[in-house]
């Protein structure tokens, strides 16, 4: 019960502080019982860099998401169906990826955009949110690929199909739950990403983390907008995560987030 | 089982990508670090320095600073985040509460979730100095008001705290994870021999939690090197650089500075820092496992 409660709570609290009225959320001791009000999710909405920071996340992760697959799938089954020397290496070299700190890439990325002159641009965050999404697609999908026996796709070969068929019309659909789980991590990655997202956008790429940042000058906050707009951040964040929940733990193990 | 050439088409499309996204802006930091780059100063002209960047962060004390508190920082939430997790993880093993055990479960993802910048704002919320539910327990404790997010030794603390709160479940969730692969016989064998608690879980289960304890030590390790959002969001690395830890100074170096080349440098030898501490842990702790 405690534990339920301790990880809750702080949840709790923010969505509690978004549905108060501002009276509410100042107050001193804290207000427990209220009555709702959408007031701040209007608000928080109707100032267009919020919603359109929600879209450009919800673009963004969506695009990268697609294209890690894209690219990820293929590479897995490479790795899950040929030997060959070396290939150990080539596996680590690309999860390897995962584990780059965003502070050590942030300041290249930064010189080649503004020297491709793609700052502020969300094509330039779907390409490097692929640095963590395609070895996570690759690393997932590789162990399910692996549970596909052998024997289906050399069998549709056998019939006359060539390799790409084979995986197209045989593995990969067999594969679908661990494709499915990566898609969804590699989503939730791109959304939370916050350091890439500062430092490569100003005002039309920007994105929903970094926009919960710019509420965090001056004085007189806006609490109740800041905490709708958290929420809603969070939300959909939590849907997908409760959805995978059960692989969860095996997708962070290979390195947090961000 | 098909030719080399056809994995190749497999593989090149991911391999191509890395290569573009990966490798190359990592090679351009090296040589960034090498230079003098500073934005504002043009006329210096980007040419190599013969590692001065790499002196100049050796002999500045706020990097050492930064670094240190990264460390404080570790050694003051790990220890604390694995004896939580352990203990969540072998209350909900042990009970067979059954529904309420699936509630803490999924409970449990709801922090892990939260994007971190999210959980920045949370901290921002409960620990401000005119309203916070914080403040509201100091004052049920019958203490004065405190500003915690203002005081440089407790804005770490807030941090620190915010940070066990968000990854105390991932401990627990990988223990979870490993505890259920413990070998039912192995128990069973080894409640004939003891009934003591402490020998099952010393003897039994302790050795089944140690590559998880590794592989989460490690990932944490490079979180704290490398943690942003959360600290950027709730102190901005204030009060004065109280909670300034090394990736938010390289930031603030590379992106207000705008002295391109010493961050670089500094993100070059943070990186080193975590390889360097990856391969320590795995070193002491798969020793032990032998």
């Amino acid at each position: 019960m405690l534990v339920i409660v301790a990880t809750v709570f702080p949840f709790f609290w923010m969505v509690a502080a978004s549905l108060k009225t501002r009276a509410d959320v100042l107050a001193f001791p804290p207000v427990w019982i209220f009555t709702p009000t959408l007031d701040h999710y209007r608000e928080a909405l109707s100032r267009v860099d919020v919603a359109r920071s929600l879209f450009n996340s919800l673009i963004i992760g969506t695009a990268s998401t697609f294209l890690a697959l894209l690219v990820g799938t293929p590479a897995a089954y490479a790795l899950a169906r040929w030997e060959w020397r070396g290939k150990r290496e080539v596996w680590f070299w690309i999860i390897s990826n995962r584990f780059m700190s965003p502070v050590v890439l942030a300041l290249p990325f930064f010189l080649l955009a503004r020297a491709l002159g793609v700052l502020d641009n969300p094509w330039t965050l779907v390409a490097i949110y692929l640095t963590f999404n395609v070895p996570l697609v690759v690393w997932i999908v590789m162990d399910q690929f692996r549970a596909v026996p052998r024997e289906l796709d050399e069998a549709a070969v056998v019939d006359g199909a060539t390799p790409f068929i084979a995986f197209f019309r045989v593995v990969l659909p067999l594969a679908t739950p661990g494709v499915v789980v990566s898609a969804i991590l590699c989503f939730i990655f791109s959304w939370n990403e916050l350091l890439y997202a500062l430092v490569l956008t100003r005002a039309a790429a920007r994105t929903a983390p970094v926009a919960a940042t710019a509420f965090m000058s001056g004085y007189d906050l806006p609490w109740g907008e800041i905490m709708a707009t958290g929420t809603m951040i969070v939300l959909p964040v939590i849907v997908f995560a409760l959805l995978v929940s059960r692989h969860l733990v095996r997708g962070l193990t290979l390195g947090a987030i961000k | 089982m098909w030719s080399p050439r056809t994995r190749n088409f497999f593989l090149a499309p991911a391999v191509i990508v890395l290569l573009g996204v990966g490798i190359f802006p990592l090679l351009f930091a090296v040589d960034v670090s090498l230079r003098d780059y500073q934005i504002t100063k043009p006329a210096l002209g980007f040419g190599w320095n013969n590692f001065a960047n790499y002196l100049q962060v050796f002999s500045d004390p706020y990097f050492w600073g930064s670094l240190g508190r990264t460390f404080f920082f570790l050694i003051l939430t790990l220890p604390v985040q694995f004896l939580l997790g352990l203990c969540i993880a072998l209350l909900l093993y042990r009970k067979d509460w059954g529904f309420l055990r699936s509630v803490a479960r999924v409970a449990l993802v709801i922090p892990l979730a939260t994007t971190p910048a999210v959980v920045g704002l949370i901290g921002r919320l409960i620990f401000d100095s005119d309203f916070g539910l914080a403040n509201w327990i100091v004052y049920l404790l019958g203490g004065a008001k405190v500003t915690f997010l203002g005081d440089p030794n407790l804005a770490l603390l807030a941090v620190a705290f915010m940070d066990t709160w968000q990854w105390t479940p991932f401990f627990a969730l990988v223990f979870l994870a490993s505890l259920t692969s413990v070998p039912h016989e192995a128990v069973e064998a080894a409640t004939l021999e003891t009934d003591r608690r402490w020998d099952l879980f010393r003897f039994v289960e302790w050795p089944y939690l140690l590559p998880g304890l590794t592989a989460v030590l490690i990932l944490r390790t490079a979180d704290a090197m490398k943690l942003f959002d959360l600290i950027f969001v709730m102190t901005r690395g204030g009060p004065g650089s109280a909670t300034e830890l090394i990736s938010v100074y390289t930031q603030r170096v590379g992106f207000r500075v705008f002295d391109l080349g010493v961050a670089s440098a500094m993100a070059v030898l943070s990186l080193v820092v975590t390889i360097v501490l990856a391969r320590l842990y795995i070193r002491v702790f798969y020793r032990e496992t032998e």
